[in-house]
């Protein structure tokens, strides 16, 4: 303890007046988290994985994110007024949640906490106390201390100094959690020494790490003198447009190119990024625009996927024998035909037990699919196999394995984003989102409900229906247990996460969603545990999503917030990231 | 012109669409019913056991589906989250449960009943400590927010509280200890049932009944019936809405501790992802009975658990469907989504107005 005691002393004259009990109940919030961080396993999952090769794990890395926020939070209300007052108040938060750590490594030397959590292991309060077993009870509560008061001195800084440390400190995350896709091209061009003298296998080296915090802190500087954003938004549109076009270009070349230069993992990944890209678009239609929250969406996933299969299949159970292609038709035909089967009924049902009734047809489809009932004709658990891919090729070929998919599934993914572009601005499009927003009002100005909601909802099953067809394609095999209620979950998630209605939403809510966990095996069991934390923030703190579309941000607001709002955020929402000003334009 | 034509046809088709869904139904669960009573495989014993074994089941749903029914009548919203409150009683049930088998308390029966008191109590106060976490973070913030909001909030909660019991407990399936006195055979003439199903029972119906008397007769819940009906006016006659709400979470998080408890010494069976299929179930069951209503979810829990104790073998196994116990919460969701289609009033009728949906 003696060793985080002494900046408080020191404060200890300055005492009066101090929110005290803001900082206790963060202190307390703080600790809370990094005691479940380790006893949930992130800490310890991620302690094998580096950050900073040698330096600090990604595990590590939470323990002192958490000190660092919450020292940061903790120093918000004083910066203003004092700054080492500010620092001081993130030591001690800081030092408050490494006591909690503290607290565990002792109870857990003392009682056996694996009986309950199986996390609490040795190995775990190794890690915590720096392999010094009891009387390296202070190293968390120090680590803390440090971490807080850097957090407390970062938010005590002007706002032209701390901007650009933030986005240091952001890039060095990102580029030693991403580095890989860096590092694995250019390991096969000249600049593998570079390559090898940034990265590690895993994280960044330590000079990688520098020079990677020096330069983004550099270009965040130069960023908010030449403030690029602005000049370019104040440009004429013919101009602008001259300038975007060749980073467009570039990007679709990036994109194109990838995973031939990536390798098979990560054309994997991206398949199944595009694969999520497509089902996302589908649930767009029916949950972003009509606002039907389907939780059965795996339900048309599974006929498409089925159908393939069955009409394609080389084993017992294949029916015609198609081609990949010739079946693909039937799959989206079966899927809207399926959809409109299920709508029909329930499509008259109340917002929120259709969530339900979706969910319940879902959990049918999968329990059919799997049951000795069908057995004879869907394969029961065995499912169906000797599905052959779209493009048969040779194994050697340059498109054999998941690089092809990568490409069917993201063609498939643009033809249906321009579709549902084009959708959205249509006739039918404004009735669902009239819907959306008011069911009696949408049918007082002349629309028909049942007849709209039957379109959203078969559409969004013809392009779930697809998706199934590609993924059959990329697996070559369909079993009952790849229908799952997390799949269903797993979509809507990249929907709402995205931004209801918006197509670059979608996108980025598949890329952070679906990529991120792909990329990070030791993630998987976790990947539900962060879904169900994004759900709940971007409702609680951001219910129009990450990229939201125009309406849809007014309408998840109350009138209340609405009036709260800068005029210029409804208006011109697409330009969000400037008319924040200062703050916004380099973070 | 053209436009109206059209609408006329979708309502024909979507009614003859209706009609023959329901033909079908009633057409299955007839033929099925006479085909396997005529073809006489099971004696009357065997739908005894079945007839036994729902009542269990069904005040187990009852029990979980009253969360839903009081939440609901307080704030149209489905506390999605509900069945994985449930899951953490039956978890801390569970480690309650090894703690006391390891001192010896379940071997006789009045140390093994005085044991099960201590595990429902363990269960309640982990299900009540969850269900006011949940409510604080992720509900309270929106409750002014459009009905799609919450409920997805609900599910992020739900999601939220599965993984981390699987992170810190892992993916395994925890076996609740036996006790030894529940598995005999109870005296009880047709049911065949054992003592623990008598427990489950016994339990499931004081509790409701203590429930029923609460909210009916003394003041607090008087005051949550009258946030219910009406929250502006109730908060007006000097009620406090918050505590109203936060209590109602409190009191259906402490029945599905109970429950949690008793589906644990009943199935004996625990594991991080339990919840949320038999949350779906006792929400099927609270909708059955008329959301809202708090007899409507005794009687719906009970009406769903025999139809899935029964319903497989009485309406399936006649048309010679093979495993049809595989096939029990197909029945249940179907279920599910009949009365969702056909009668989302329920049984005794809901007792919510519907204008917030």
């Amino acid at each position: 303890m003696s060793a985080a005691a002494q900046p408080i002393d020191q404060a200890a004259p300055a005492l009066a007046g101090w929110p005290l009990r803001r900082l206790l109940r963060l202190g307390v919030i703080g600790g809370a988290i990094a005691v479940y961080l380790c006893l949930v396993g992130i800490v310890p999952v991620f302690a094998q994985r580096a950050l900073i090769v040698h330096v600090v794990s990604i595990g590590q890395a939470a323990l002192l994110m958490t000190y660092g926020v919450f020292g940061y939070l903790a120093g918000r209300p004083m910066a203003e007024g004092s700054r080492p007052r500010a620092a001081a108040a993130g030591v001690f938060v800081g030092a408050m949640t490494g006591a909690f750590l503290t607290g565990l490594a002792l109870v857990g030397s003392v009682v056996d906490l694996r009986a309950v959590f199986l996390n609490a292991s040795p190995e775990l309060y190794d890690l915590l106390t720096d392999g010094l077993g009891t009387s390296g009870a202070w190293v968390p509560i120090a680590t803390g201390a440090v971490a807080g008061g850097l957090g407390g001195v970062l938010v005590g800084l002007p706002v032209g100094a701390r901007n650009p440390l933030l986005v240091g400190i952001g890039s060095l995350i990102l580029f030693s959690l991403f580095g890989g896709l860096l590092r694995t091209p250019m390991l096969v061009t000249p600049l593998a020494g570079l390559a090898r003298f940034l990265f590690g296998s895993d994280g960044l080296t330590v000079a990688g790490a520098i020079i990677v915090f020096v330069s983004s802190v550099a270009i965040a500087l130069i960023d908010r003198r030449v403030k690029p954003r602005q000049r370019v938004n104040a440009m004429p549109a013919t101009r602008r447009r001259a300038l975007v076009a060749p980073l467009v270009i570039l990007l679709l070349v990036v994109v194109l190119l990838f995973p031939l230069a990536m390798g098979d993992f990560f054309a994997q990944v991206i398949a199944t990024i595009a694969l999520f890209i497509l089902l996302g678009l589908g649930l767009n239609i029916t949950l972003g625009l009509a606002g039907l929250l389907d939780l059965g969406f795996v339900a048309f996933y599974a006929v498409g996927a089925y159908t393939v299969a069955l009409l394609t299949s080389n084993s017992v159970l294949g029916l015609a024998h198609l081609g990949f292609w010739e079946a693909v038709p039937f799959a989206i035909i079966f899927a809207m035909l399926f959809a409109l089967f299920l709508g029909l009924p329930i499509l008259r049902i109340r917002g929120d037990y259709l969530a339900i009734a979706t969910l319940g047809f879902g959990e049918i489809i999968r329990l059919l699919a799997g049951s000795d009932l069908l057995k004879g004709i869907l394969g029961g658990p065995q499912g169906i196999v000797n599905i052959p891919k779209p493009i048969p090729v040779g194994p050697n070929h340059w498109l054999a394995g998941p690089v092809q998919i990568y490409y069917i599934a993201l063609a498939f993914a643009a033809v249906v984003a321009f579709v549902s572009w084009r959708l959205r601005a249509s006739r039918l499009g404004r009735s669902w989102m009239a819907i959306r927003e008011d069911e009696d009002v949408a049918e007082g100005m002349g629309i028909n409900l049942v007849q709209t909601k039957l379109l959203a909802y078969m559409l969004g099953g013809g392009f779930a229906g697809l998706a199934g067809a590609i993924s059959v394609g990329l697996v070559g095999s369909v079993f009952p247990t790849s229908i799952q209620l997390q799949l269903s979950i797993n979509v809507v998630a990249i929907v709402i996460v995205g931004g209801m209605g918006s197509i670059p939403g979608v996108i980025l809510g598949a890329v952070v969603l679906v990529g991120l966990p792909e990329m990070f095996r030791e993630f998987t069991d976790y990947r539900l545990l962060f879904y169900g934390v994004a759900l709940m923030a971007v409702m609680i703190y951001r219910p129009e999503g990450l990229l939201p579309s125009r309406v849809a941000r007014r309408e998840l607001h109350t009138a209340d917030e609405l009036l709260d709002m800068d005029d210029a955020d409804l208006l011109a929402p697409e330009e969000l990231a400037s008319p924040h000003g200062e703050e916004g334009s380099s973070a | 012109m053209n436009q109206r034509r059209l609408d006329r046809l979708t309502d024909v088709a979507i009614d003859v669409f209706m009609w023959a869904f329901r033909a079908i139904i009633i057409l299955v669960v007839v033929v099925g019913s006479a085909l396997t009573l005529l073809g006489g495989k099971y004696t009357v014993d065997d739908w005894f056991e079945l007839v036994g074994r729902g009542i269990s089941l069904g005040s187990i749903y009852a029990l979980i589906a009253l969360g839903y029914t009081m939440v609901y009548g307080i704030l149209r919203m489905i506390n999605f989250a509900h069945g994985e409150i449930f899951m953490g009683g039956a978890f801390g049930g569970y480690f309650a449960a090894t703690a006391l088998a390891s001192a010896g308390a379940l071997s006789d029966v009045i140390s093994g009943l005085i044991a099960i008191g201590i595990m429902i109590m363990v269960a309640m106060a982990v299900s009540v400590g969850l269900a006011m976490g949940v409510e604080r973070v992720a509900y309270r913030p929106l409750r002014n927010a459009p009905p799609l909001v919450p409920l997805i909030s609900a599910i992020g909660a739900s999601l939220f509280l599965q993984y981390t019991a699987r992170g810190f407990f892992g993916s395994g399936i925890y076996a609740y200890p036996t006790v030894p006195f529940l598995q005999a055979t109870a005296p009880i003439p047709l049911l065949n049932l054992r003592w623990v199903d008598v427990l489950v029972i016994v339990t499931a119906f004081t509790m409701m009944g203590g429930l029923y008397l609460f909210v009916m007769r003394s003041r607090v819940g008087t005051a949550i019936r009258a946030v219910s009906e009406d929250k502006g006016t109730s908060a007006l006659m000097g009620i406090d809405a918050n505590r109203a709400i936060v209590l109602t979470f409190i009191i259906g998080a402490a029945l599905a501790g109970a429950a949690g408890v008793l589906y644990g010494l009943t199935f004996r069976q625990v594991f991080f992802g339990m919840g949320i299929y038999l949350g779906i179930k006792a929400f099927t069951a609270a909708v059955l009975g008329g959301i809202g209503n708090v007899p409507g979810a005794l009687l719906g829990g009970l009406f769903l658990g025999l139809i899935e104790a029964i319903g497989p073998t009485l309406f399936l196994s006649g048309f010679g469907v093979p495993s049809v116990t595989q096939l029990a919460p197909v029945v249940a969701f179907t279920m599910l989504v009949l009365v969702l289609v056909f009668r989302p009033s329920g049984i005794l009728g809901e007792r919510v107005t519907r204008s917030r949906v």
